[in-house]
């Protein structure tokens, strides 16, 4: 069951400082990890990606370095920052909004 | 990596997968590497998969999307980069070389040069600000121009035959601006001051154009070149009104005048040094920012085309003559230059081999009201001459009108063939480019001849 394009697209954000606030990584890194949390339900354009990445740097929400990796090629690394962890508490308290309303209304409206 | 079987084959497909992203302006180096990297791992996972290199190729590609949609996301993440940034130097801009950045060394190195060259003579008790200063107006050119020159023999590795034979023209240019000696306030001094320059733009354009100044289209970079020039050193010229400004307010605030420094430093270092740097960012630049020039023509052509059919329009109907006056022919002279600076930038930016259309009919009518107008001028002034005597200005003055209209009499009627499809553009241009060295070779005879001619006036 595929996940639609903007649900994809809203929860790309929390996705991602989550995944770097268990520890830094790099793109193709975080896209396998994606599938692996979602069971391949999610499924990202890799490239799309990259923007999302970007566009959190320049938020001051996660850094990047470039570093050799282990097959000698350059990589692009990217850890969380402070600011990030705070962002991604804030999201998480969100999502967690959104997921209780939900739940609440699925029971009565459409039991499983 | 694990290598495929045909990993060559693979190289060769991500090569030109590189080579797509560097066409779109979203990408820039960085990015191309990340997503390359990413591209690479995913290659890697695949083949241990047991794909082959091309089946691995075609999935990695696919998963990492469609290069539309990608540079879209790309623009929108980084919006600044629609936006072309002029940069100094290397640094943020991926695309420099050493090669670039030698280039930098030697422009601010020719620059600084220039700079003190401007100082040279004040070693020996020359002051600009001073008795001296016509010494300095003479040899405005010759302090800058050679090293310009210099500059472009440097970057075309013309070589020193090419050098040698460059430095004639500056010689000369020396020894004519110094060896006479002319009358207190004298106007053939004047003359000398602005037509020398004149003279040696023309050697810094075979510098500019290298081996190829028999080719044509070299000339034709080279009035592009101007052109921007220009329009870098107005713009140079005002950032460093500004710095002017500043430092005589600075100083002023605590008590000091700061007139020595500006007067003999500031300005004339700096009027010099922005000449190279004016001329290395234009050469740098080029492919970064669009060229003003042709812009700024097509914008006036059709409001100049106005004001001139405009005063024509009203001294044929008030018959009110044009009141000759000392500086009317100059004014004339200026319209004049002005009309053929419009068209040759108009040239300058044109496809050829397109069809005329609307805007060089226009050109058509700015060249032939820009002749109406001076042609009445001229027989205003016809009638007076003799009245007025031959001075050296007049002379000048006279000589730049005739050239001008020689040149504007041919533009038109070539102008004329193209708008009725009688013949190409491409002769229009070469006429405006074979015409360039009459100009210069007019002012070498104004810097040469007019002094004694005149008897130092």
């Amino acid at each position: 069951m595929p996940v639609s394009k903007d649900l994809v697209a809203a929860s790309a954000t929390p996705l991602v400082l989550a995944i770097l606030a268990e520890g830094d990584s790099y793109g193709y890194a975080i896209i396998k990890r994606v599938a692996e949390l979602s069971g391949g339900h999610l499924q990202w354009t890799d490239g799309m990606l990259y923007p999302v990445l970007h566009r959190l740097e320049h938020q001051a929400l996660i850094t990047a370095k470039w570093s050799t990796s282990e097959t000698g090629r350059r990589r692009k690394y990217y850890r969380i920052t402070k600011e990030g962890r705070r962002q991604l508490a804030a999201q998480r308290q969100q999502w967690q909004v959104v997921d209780g309303t939900l739940r609440g209304i699925w029971l009565q409206a459409c039991p499983a | 990596m694990t290598a495929f079987a045909d990993q060559p084959l693979v190289e060769e497909q991500i090569a030109q997968w590189r080579e797509y992203l560097r066409r779109r302006q979203a990408f820039h180096g960085s990015d191309i590497e990340e997503l390359e990297g990413h591209l690479r791992d995913q290659l890697t996972a695949l083949g241990e998969a047991g794909l082959t290199g091309e089946e691995a190729f075609l999935v990695a590609v696919k998963r990492i999307g469609a290069l539309d949609a990608l540079s879209r996301e790309f623009a929108r993440a980084h919006s600044d980069r629609l936006w072309k940034q002029l940069v100094i130097g290397p640094g943020a801009a991926d695309e420099s070389t050493p090669g670039a950045q030698t280039e930098m060394v030697v422009a601010v190195g020719l620059a600084i040069a220039a700079a003190l060259a401007v100082k040279l003579p004040a070693l020996f008790g020359l002051q600009i600000d001073e008795s001296d200063q016509p010494f300095y107006f003479r040899n405005a050119g010759l302090f800058v121009l050679p090293l310009l020159t210099i500059f472009f023999v440097w970057k075309r590795k013309s070589g020193l035959a090419a050098a040698l034979w460059l430095a004639l023209p500056f010689a000369a240019g020396a020894v004519f601006a110094n060896i006479f000696h002319f009358g207190p306030n004298s106007d053939t001094e004047r003359l000398t001051a602005l037509h020398l320059p004149m003279a040696l733009w023309l050697a810094v354009g075979v510098a500019y154009v290298g081996h190829h100044w028999f080719a044509g289209e070299g000339r034709m970079n080279f009035v592009r070149f101007s052109g921007e020039l220009a329009i870098y050193y107005v713009l140079i010229a005002l950032g460093g009104a500004v710095l002017v400004a500043f430092t005589v307010m600075l100083f002023a605030s605590i008590g000091m005048k700061a007139d020595w420094f500006i007067g003999r430093w500031l300005v004339p270092c700096g009027a010099a040094g922005a000449v190279i740097i004016g001329s290395w960012l234009v050469e740098a630049k080029q492919s970064v920012i669009e060229n003003m020039a042709p812009v700024l023509t097509r914008l006036f052509t059709p409001l100049f085309t106005v004001l001139l059919l405009a005063f024509l329009g009203t001294m044929a109907w008030t018959g009110s003559p044009i009141n000759v006056e000392r500086q009317v022919l100059i004014g004339f002279d200026l319209l004049l230059a002005l009309v053929v600076g419009l068209v040759l930038y108009a040239a300058s930016a044109r496809d050829p081999q397109a069809a005329p259309d609307v805007f060089d009919a226009l050109q058509l009518l700015l060249v032939v009201s820009a002749l109406a107008v001076d042609g009445v001028a001229l027989a205003a002034i016809a009638g007076r001459i003799s009245e007025f005597g031959f001075t050296p200005n007049r002379v000048a003055a006279l000589g730049e009108n005739l050239i001008l209209l020689v040149n504007l009499v041919r533009t038109a009627w070539l102008y004329a063939r193209f708008v009725r499809h009688r013949g190409p553009f491409a002769s229009l241009e070469r006429w405006q480019v074979a015409y360039l060295p009459v100009y210069a070779a007019w002012a070498a005879v104004v810097v040469i001849a007019f002094p004694p001619v005149f008897g130092y006036r």
